[in-house]
């Protein structure tokens, strides 16, 4: 378990480098003018322009500035917005809305997708499994620009089930409808996940093994198949997270909440490149972080990984 | 599970078939397969054809109509420009198709290249790619775009759709890599295969008479997927901003300028987006069916 | 002993004077797409306390099913048993309620399967699996339940097993694998144990250690075991009598030696003729004709007179009876006389 750790981590090192180094190549590599490009349409003023410049060491190499660039994201030196106003303020101030909106939505689609989905594994072809399959098709084929609006309309505005904006300190009821919406980002492919692998693992040779001991079919299915079942839905969970970070923008856009994507959305409405490439930076170091809990995870789960 | 085989070998001695064809026959069996097709090719006139379904120029538009609702000649009413509401729908059809079947290209394309060639050769060129593969997953797709595609998208001048291909394109190539990588390697091993190689055929020779053939089958898969994929995310980045803009039609676009005005005016907001969700449903069952056929295990 | 075992000694119909085990007239199907598969076509069988039943047969012929159908643990869908009756003490299992079936499995008959690194679950300790039973069949505390799983462990010979009982299936080796199966079986103390072709996945140093060990716990407890095997070496040092499966059905029962010196059907004789032997080295061996049917297909009359040297017209139209040869021996084939030569 110590090396499968210690090799994650020398991994995640790697790939925070190769990550960051692709976010900022991205952004500047090959611009006549960068700090124009940061700014878009926009004219820069002078001040600005002198911050900037500060910042992101504009007269050195690129890789220099690269380098500049990571060893600000490592100290929490995340820049400033074209507003003046610190990154890292802005993201303090931001992250617990977001937070908790997305563990909501990640409870939400978990619970829904290994309950519907061990079902339908169960029971493959049935109706339920039939009505299952038309529904994750169905929401899969909403991307979450058709989603997030729509939900805010029906059940915002028309039906008036639920408040169609949240605030910052939002309660749980407030956040239900975009959580909802963001948490149909994964729903279907984790369920889709889950009740493979459920059918899968119910004619594994362990399971009749488990039968042929005399153990009652729930005590079977909740204890025999539904840990190896969740193996490869933990693993989704990782790709996930990015999936909602995305999704976060959107949903947050739509619904006012003022999160991380949606300061990030606002910061790419008003061409604000120094804010938009750091949220997004910090963004991709939370999802390797994410990442890297979700393998650990994995290995606790699975003990053919952990002591490979 | 080789207890099964006693049944299974049963089936009469036929005429030998391909993979592919294989895979047609099955795929003539499905129902799924044909609704989607239908539909798929209803948006594909509707994008090079879109006159047939409406008379009206989408870019003829009067304030002075803002937010009417339905009449003779305007089927879901005007939005808050005062621009034909079915009119600009048909017409975002077009853009998104091009888009999509483009970037798609594109990732296909370097998919194709780096899997190939990871595959094929491995060692240190695959160990490399691998790893590239690797750090382009950890960066999520959307937020990857949203860079690149702004970045991109500077020029004032320009409608945003290379920019958009560009972007899908080059941030989208890493599922058929990885397709493409593991069917090389399969393929490689098998004993046809080494035999070719060991009479001496060119490693290209290899690649276009052995390899690629096999697979065929998971690459068409994974584009089928892209097509979606791609389409939706046109449409996301259109919405953000960072899309398409200026003159090109686009539905992301227009559910974005719709939502303020949804209270006043649902029409705006709902039409593009059923004709959106219409489509990239069609190329998720599309890439369902097409799937499923290729894969004798999931059936 | 428990209350398990005093609500089973009380089930409605116990016979005393019952065979331990009794399976007659079995018929099990497939129902896939490719068709309905006969897997088991009226089998009949008998086990009693002590004695080893060794069932043999060609790859598909049905014994791994009959096993399941007897311990209740088929897939179904899509396997289904259409026909038949699986006598425990008289107690007809079959229809026996679900619940009164599943206290039978593994408290009075229980299974040790041939590829134990796939029949044990991946992410649960050994100890875990074993002690697992004695939680949810005898009540007992995970404390007291690991202990005996240790217990189990030292009886099956895993050296150091206070320390392994914590280990995964995959740390195990092939043959300490199967001895964890062995003893998960053994862990209720079952009248009946079902052993799956237990060595078929093993070296074949390992395979006769654990046909020894299998061989000796028997002894000790006085089991009835069925022992389902491809190896007519291990049929003819363990078992007491034989029974040979053809297309789903048995077409031979007969006591060891009887079997191996005069064989009364026509595929016994065909099998035993296949097999290598010492004394006979240097002479072409004798191998089976054909194929064995498709389960969807089964011919008519006799299911092997595709490929008997026997076969007349008779053999095509009419299945045959089963031949009551001596007392211990029946046969199913219309030559019995030819082929013992009598
Ligand atoms: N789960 C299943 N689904 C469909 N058919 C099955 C299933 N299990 C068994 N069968 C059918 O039953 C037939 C008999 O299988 P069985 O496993 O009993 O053979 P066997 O005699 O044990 O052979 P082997 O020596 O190879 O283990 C197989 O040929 C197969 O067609
Ligand atoms: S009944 Fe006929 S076909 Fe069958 S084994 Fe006997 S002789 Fe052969
Ligand atoms: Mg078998």
């Amino acid at each position: 378990m110590f090396r499968y750790i210690v090799r994650r981590l020398l991994q995640m090192v790697l790939t925070f480098f190769g990550a960051t180094f692709i976010v900022y190549a991205l952004m500047f590599a090959n611009v006549d003018d960068p700090l124009q490009a940061l700014a878009g349409d926009r004219p820069i003023t002078d001040s600005q322009r002198a911050v900037l410049e500060a910042r992101y060491h504009l007269d050195d190499g690129f890789f220099t500035q690269y380098w500049h660039y990571v060893s600000g994201l490592l100290t929490g030196d995340f820049g400033q917005s074209l507003t003046g106003r610190p990154i890292s303020e802005m993201l303090a101030q931001a992250w617990p809305v977001t937070v908790r909106l997305a563990l909501f939505a990640i409870v939400i689609a978990a619970v829904i997708a290994v309950g519907a989905g061990v079902l339908s594994g169960i029971r493959r072809g049935g109706a339920f499994d039939t009505a299952t399959l038309v529904l994750t098709l169905l929401v899969l084929a909403m991307p979450i620009v058709v989603l997030a609006p729509l939900a805010q309309l029906v059940f915002g505005i028309q039906l008036g089930w639920f408040p169609p904006t949240a605030t910052r300190d939002a309660n749980l009821y407030e956040l239900l409808l975009p959580a909802l919406v963001l948490g149909t980002l994964v729903v279907a492919t984790e369920l889709r996940v889950t009740r493979t692998s459920v059918a899968e693992n119910l004619r594994a040779d362990y399971v009749r093994t488990a039968r042929a001991k005399g153990l009652a079919p729930k005590r079977v299915i909740g204890v025999h198949v539904l840990r190896n079942s969740l193996i490869p839905v933990i693993t989704l969970i990782g790709v996930d997270i990015g999936a909602l970070m995305s999704g976060a923008v959107v949903t947050e856009g739509v619904f006012n909440i003022p999160g991380v994507g949606f300061n990030l959305l606002r910061g790419i409405r008003t061409e604000d490149g120094p804010l938009v490439v750091g949220f997004v930076s910090v963004l991709v170091i939370v999802f390797l972080v994410i990442n890297l809990i979700v393998d650990l995870l994995y290995a606790a789960l699975d003990p053919r990984i952990r002591y490979e | 599970m080789s207890d099964y085989n006693a049944v299974s070998t049963v089936e009469a001695p036929g005429k030998s078939r391909t993979l592919a064809g294989d895979a047609w026959l099955d795929l003539r069996s499905r129902k799924v397969f044909w609704i989607a097709a239908v539909l798929v090719v209803v948006i594909l006139v509707m994008a090079f054809w879109p006159s047939l379904f409406t008379s009206v120029d989408p870019r003829d538009c009067l304030l002075a109509r803002k937010h009417a609702g339905a009449s003779g000649g305007a089927l879901f009413g005007y939005d808050f420009q005062g621009c034909d509401v079915y009119a600009k729908t048909v017409y975002g059809a077009r853009d998104s198709i091009v888009v999509s079947v483009s970037a798609t290209l594109v990732a296909g394309l370097i998919g194709l290249v780096v899997g190939l060639l990871a595959g094929y050769f491995g060692g240190w060129l695959d160990a490399l790619l691998s790893r590239f593969v690797d750090v382009m997953l950890a960066i999520p797709f959307l937020l990857g775009a949203i860079v690149l595609a702004k970045r991109l998208s500077a020029d004032p001048q320009s409608n945003g759709i290379v920019a958009v291909i560009v972007t899908l394109g080059v941030l989208g190539w890493t599922t058929a890599a990885r397709v493409m990588r593991s069917a090389v390697i399969e393929a490689k091993n098998q004993d046809y295969v080494t035999a070719a190689r060991m009479l001496g055929a060119s490693p290209a020779r290899l690649m276009l008479r052995h390899i690629l053939p096999n697979a065929f089958g998971p690459f068409i898969v994974v584009l089928t997927v892209l097509l979606g994929i791609n389409i939706a995310g046109e449409a996301t980045l259109s919405y953000l901003g960072v899309g398409l803009k200026g003159d090109a039609i686009s539905w992301g676009l227009a559910i974005a300028e719709a939502g303020p005005y949804a209270r006043t005016a649902a029409g705006p907001l709902v039409w593009p987006s059923v004709f959106l969700a219409a489509t990239v449903l069609a190329f998720i069952m599309l890439g369902d069916a097409v799937r499923d056929a290729f894969d004798p295990k999931l059936r | 002993m428990t209350d398990i075992r005093a609500h089973l000694d009380a089930l409605p119909g116990v016979d005393p004077r019952a065979p331990l085990l009794e399976v007659r007239d079995l018929h099990v199907e497939f129902r896939t797409r490719d068709g309905v598969a006969r897997a088991v076509n009226g089998v009949d069988l008998r086990l009693n306390p002590g004695e080893t039943l060794a069932v043999l047969g060609e790859s598909g012929c049905g014994k791994s099913v009959t096993a399941q159908a007897i311990m209740g643990i088929l897939d179904t869908p899509p396997g289904h048993v259409t026909r038949g009756e699986v006598r425990y003490r008289g107690v007809d299992l079959l229809r026996l309620p679900e619940a009164d079936r599943r206290k039978v499995r593994a408290n009075r008959i229980a299974m040790v399967f041939q590829d134990a690194l796939s029949a044990l679950n991946p992410v649960y300790t050994v100890g875990f699996q074993l002690a697992e039973q004695f939680r949810m069949h005898r009540g007992m505390s995970r404390k007291d339940a690991k202990q005996r799983a240790v217990e189990l462990l030292d009886q099956v010979r895993i050296p150091d097993a206070r320390r392994r009982v914590d280990d995964y299936p995959h740390q195990f080796s092939g043959g300490m694998r199967q001895r964890v199966m062995i003893a998960m079986a053994l862990a209720l103390d079952p009248e009946v144990l079902i052993a799956d072709e237990p060595t078929t996945a093993l070296d074949v140093t390992v395979q006769a250690q654990i046909m020894n060990l299998l061989a000796e716990l028997q002894q000790q407890r006085g089991m009835g075991l069925m022992l389902i095997t491809h190896d007519m070496g291990v049929v003819a040092t363990v078992a007491d009598r034989i029974a040979v499966m053809y297309a789903g059905k048995v077409v031979e029962e007969a006591p060891v030696h009887d079997i191996y010196a005069r064989p009364a059907h026509a595929y016994t004789q065909a099998l035993l003729e296949s097999i290598p032997r010492l004394d006979l080295k240097g002479r072409p061996l004798n191998v089976i004709r054909g194929l064995p049917p498709a389960l969807t297909d089964i011919p008519s009359g006799c299911a092997f007179h595709p490929r008997c040297t026997y076969a007349r017209e008779i053999c095509r139209l009419e299945p045959p009876p089963a031949y009551r040869i001596a007392p211990q021996r029946i046969a199913s084939c219309h030559f019995v006389r030819e082929v013992l030569g009598v």
